[in-house]
């Protein structure tokens, strides 16, 4: 039987300082099979980000388990396997002297390991990765002089290149325009059908639901975990209580937004 | 000059180490500008001097002579592994570990010039560079630090460019917490190395002004590392010259002409050569 690609078992996790502790996951239970692309979702401040550090290795887990392709965390080292977008992302290339081609060529760094540096098969992938998302002609370009959605294809470009089966994408389209939006949705869609599994952590409740298989609704909780079409049944009441004040969806056309 | 070379060993013992200080200095400043840690060279140049002033110091108790270049690297590589200690300490004020680190150094050194009987002329040429008083032990041990700088920039290449660019990606690639504490020790190292040529008080400014300088007109991280290594090259063989000529510290007239270099280049960069019209990278 070929495992979930993360399993998260009874996790919690609680921030601790010298006057007081703040826990930010409680429990939480939550299986991510190959290929899905599921969207986390919740109010600031609801954890989403720490499951994601969790779930990355960047912190370590003080209860539960998370397994990756059925193995404990703790023994996973193909972190090639797993592309990630930060939401800090655009903020990092702010007068950073560096080419698109330097930028998104360094996501191979973990997979060409060690003492190990860059040939042709790599400048092929890059030459390859800039294609996927449209931007080979900002190949030389100095990345503080791109926009934000430049930026952000950028990003997205430095965590395909190794060609990851596992994508993280946290609060990537912060900044971004609607239409730079709707080009990443497609890019997303695009890795969704070469099986590609997408985890996306966003505010964009509106449009996301409308491209995520399954949605995850977390606030310190997990309350919700289902498909689209589940979390678009939910009563205004249910999402009221997940995020704390009230809240709707709206429909019109094809997009569907979210109101306070 | 070139009858100076040719006649006397200290001029090619001080020349040679220039060369080298002129390529590892830039080399790994470029690191440290991008990561916007200028600072860690000023605080570990100081508390060099603080180990620079025990050797003295050793040396005047013991009645013995210990190169006090070692005894700076000690404390240099030991203040290095202080200031990683402490930015864990104080993971959301991490820049405190360097002014913590930086009068640690000023005090240990204070206290060994007290105690080694106040200054004297070895301890200016630490602290403002001496074009004569370059060893060929010292010259050696500039060296071979010079030899471990490449290599480890040439190995670890790929890795501290991602460490620099974005440390939390880094992080999650689970490559950066090793990197960093090679880095800062190889930073202490090239301050050693430096301290001779350029002296303890101005060592940093050659490790980021011909960065600053090279940031101007370059646009690539490739492009960076080679321009700043071009224009430290120039600033320490002109400052030598310079020095010779005028019989002064070398250290105050490198310094003086990375300035003069950053300020043409500032003044290129606002006359049209934009960082668009440079962009040919490779890897």
């Amino acid at each position: 039987m070929e495992h979930p690609i993360f399993e998260i078992k009874n996790l919690s996790y609680t921030y601790k300082d010298k006057m007081e502790t703040t826990p930010a996951l409680r429990d939480i239970n939550l299986k991510i099979d190959k290929g899905d692309f599921v969207a986390l979702v919740g109010p600031n401040g609801s954890g989403k980000t720490t499951l994601i550090k969790l779930i990355l290795g960047v912190i370590k887990p003080q209860n539960g388990e998370i397994l990756i392709n059925g193995k404990s965390l703790k023994n996973f080292d193909a972190w090639q396997e797993v592309g990630y977008v930060s939401q800090k992302s655009n903020s990092f290339s702010k007068g950073f002297p560096a080419t698109v081609r330097e930028v998104v060529l360094s996501g191979l760094t973990k997979e060409k390991g060690l003492l190990r540096r860059f040939g042709k098969k790599d400048r092929k992938k890059l030459d390859d990765v800039l294609e996927l998302l449209n931007i080979s002609g900002l190949k030389e370009k100095n990345i503080s002089l791109l926009s934000g959605g430049q930026t952000q294809r950028v990003f997205i470009a430095r965590a395909l290149i190794s060609d990851p089966s596992i994508l993280v994408l946290d609060e990537p389209t912060v900044g971004i325009d609607a239409r730079h939006v709707k080009e990443f949705y497609d890019v997303l869609l695009r890795l969704k059908e070469k099986s590609v599994t997408i985890l996306l952590v966003t505010h964009d409740i509106g449009v996301v639901v409308d491209h995520a298989d399954e949605v995850a609704c977390l606030n310190e909780h997990l309350h919700f975990h289902g498909t689209n079409q589940e979390f678009k049944n939910l009563g205004e009441a249910e999402l009221s209580k997940i995020y704390g004040f009230p809240l709707q969806l709206v429909s019109h056309d094809h997009e569907r937004e979210c109101c306070s | 000059m070139i009858h100076a070379l040719l006649e006397y060993d200290f001029m090619r013992f001080s020349f040679l180490s220039g060369l080298i200080v002129g390529l590892i200095a830039p080399l790994i400043g470029t690191f440290i500008v991008i990561r916007r840690l200028s600072l860690i060279a000023d605080a570990l140049s100081h508390v060099t001097l603080g180990g620079i002033t025990f050797g003295v110091y050793i040396s005047s108790v013991m009645g013995t002579t210990i190169n006090p270049l070692i005894t700076g690297i000690m404390f240099s590589v030991a203040g290095a592994l202080g200031i990683e200690r402490l930015r864990t300490v104080y993971k959301h004020y991490q820049e405190l570990a360097i002014p913590i680190i930086m009068s640690l150094g000023i005090a240990l050194s204070v206290l060994f010039l007290s105690l080694a009987d106040g200054f004297n002329q070895d301890l200016f040429g630490y602290l403002f560079g001496s074009i004569s008083a370059v060893s060929i032990s010292d010259l050696i041990l500039i060296a071979v630090i010079g030899i471990v700088v490449l290599l480890f920039i040439y190995l670890f290449y790929k890795e501290m460019l991602l460490v620099s660019f974005d440390e939390e990606y880094a992080n999650v690639m689970n490559i950066s917490r090793w990197i960093h504490f090679m880095f800062i020790i190889v930073v202490a190292l090239v301050i050693s190395a430096s301290m001779r040529i350029v002296g303890i008080l101005l060592v940093s400014a050659l490790m980021t002004l011909p960065v600053a300088a090279a940031m101007r007109v370059t646009s690539s991280f490739r492009q960076l590392m080679i321009v700043s290594v071009i224009l430290g090259e120039a600033a320490v063989i002109a400052g030598l010259f310079l020095s010779f000529y005028l019989n002064i510290s070398p250290g105050g007239t490198i310094v003086l002409v990375s300035i003069l270099i950053l300020l043409v280049t500032i003044l290129l960069d606002r006359i049209g050569v934009s960082k668009n019209d440079t962009a040919t990278g490779s890897v």
